[in-house]
């Protein structure tokens, strides 16, 4: 007769315990990047509510990012790194293929043995990082997971690209998640379309590089209105439902957190959900630009920091971007 | 029901008034949506995809570009409908 084998079971609930960030040293206005792409601080202000983006140094990773932002959610957490038994980062702006981020920032923060991974969800990639250690803590697999959204876009920027280099910013949002007496974190909506996968994309691969190396750097790109569009009007939905799975209408939040890609589509998501006057918004975007995984964490951060927030707010937040993909749940910020 | 041109053009007036705040009668058929009403391509698409709702119509990405005036979203719309 074959063993029966055993299979693990975690704490029932699961929350976050403390959120950290670190946004690029060097405040970028807009007039500094207007010239090569032909535009003003007027016109960009107008299309994106963007004022002013983080950029990081040239000799900072998003390694070094990460680890800045985990070292601050960990001591938000009240635990210690050696705690931490899985680091999860979302990042689309690490230039190797391996070995992964996850692992060298484990072991730069001092949760070496934890296991680590590499998430691409792109701009969904902290919500994908949530929704992972979510059910990694509930099922038993970790006790406590540091999740990071952490990106260096201004290495995959094209100066004279009037698509969406302009909204790109460099920074590192991070989590700490672990077991709770009480619910933390809703039901993670999630999905993909990869038919949409040319709407923001890459250039070209890096393996063109090697019959081609004229070719140059790769950079980003993206189809501004049909990206609109469906960001504007189809990923409302998606939240809706993130509020419905957790039981909760748009009454019973006290903020929402959508992805800060841009400030036009932050304020269709407030329409189309009808989010009462009560609920704060983070509106990140308009200092430090538009950080992609990092952009939801960076956010939060912000408005408890300054005391918009305040820890025990019931939040819904949602990522969406390139892939295409989308994540959204509810939490209850730490 | 299909809708006539004249209510295309009302309802339509509706959505532009409402995304631009410019009065509804201001929003006549040979209007240019950039030009004359000042309508960005962000904008546009928040009209287009309340013209798909009102009517019941899908407006293709690739179609938007060729809306310049009123006129022409009415004439795809009533189009479309058929």
């Amino acid at each position: 007769m074959s063993p029966r084998l055993k299979q693990s079971t975690g704490p029932q609930f699961s929350r976050i315990l403390g959120i950290g960030a670190e946004r690029g040293a060097n405040v970028v206005t807009n007039d500094d990047i207007a010239g090569p792409i032909d535009s003003s601080d007027e016109w960009i202000r107008q299309r994106t509510g963007i004022i002013t983006r983080r950029r990081a140094d040239p000799g900072t990773d998003v390694v070094d990012l990460s680890v800045a932002a985990a070292l601050k959610a960990i001591s938000a957490a009240g635990i210690g790194a050696a705690e931490i038994d899985a680091v999860i980062v979302s990042t689309v702006t690490y230039f190797h293929q391996t070995p992964s981020a996850a692992a060298l920032v484990a072991d730069r923060i001092g949760a070496t043995p934890a296991a680590a991974f590499d998430i691409s969800a792109a701009c969904a990639g902290y919500s994908y990082g949530i929704g992972q250690a979510d059910a990694l803590v509930r099922s038993g697999t970790a006790r406590h997971v540091l999740v990071v959204g952490a990106e260096k876009m201004s290495d995959f920027i094209d100066p004279t690209d009037r698509s969406i280099s302009f909204l790109l910013g460099d920074g590192a949002g991070a989590a700490v998640v672990g077991p709770s007496d009480t619910p933390g974190i809703g039901p993670t909506i999630w999905g993909s379309d990869g038919s949409k996968a040319q709407t923001i994309r890459q250039t070209h691969a890096w393996s063109d590089l090697k019959e081609n190396p004229e070719l140059g750097w790769p950079t980003l790109r993206q189809e501004g209105q049909p990206v609109f569009k469906w960001a504007s009007f189809q990923m409302p939905k998606i939240a809706q439902e993130a509020l419905d799975a957790a039981g909760v209408t748009a009454d019973d939040i006290q903020v929402f957190l959508p992805h800060q890609a841009n400030m036009r589509i932050i304020d269709q998501f407030v329409k189309q959900l009808k989010l009462p006057d009560t609920v704060v918004v983070g509106r990140d975007i308009a200092d430090t630009g538009n950080t992609s995984a990092a952009s939801i964490p960076l956010a939060a951060e912000r408005l408890l920091r300054e005391g918009q927030a305040s820890s025990g707010d019931v939040a819904l937040q949602i990522g969406f971007g390139a892939g295409l993909v989308y994540a959204a749940q509810v939490v209850v910020l730490p | 029901m299909a809708h006539t041109a004249e209510d295309v053009l009302a309802g339509l007036a509706e959505i532009v008034a409402e995304e631009t705040g410019l009065p509804a009668d201001s929003v006549t058929s040979e209007k240019s949506f950039t030009d004359d009403l000042d309508i960005d391509s962000l904008s546009m698409m928040t009209i287009v995809t309340h013209a798909e709702d009102k009517f019941g119509v899908t407006i293709p990405d690739d179609e938007v570009k060729n809306l310049t005036t009123v006129g022409d979203a009415v004439n795809f719309i009533t189009g479309a409908q058929a």
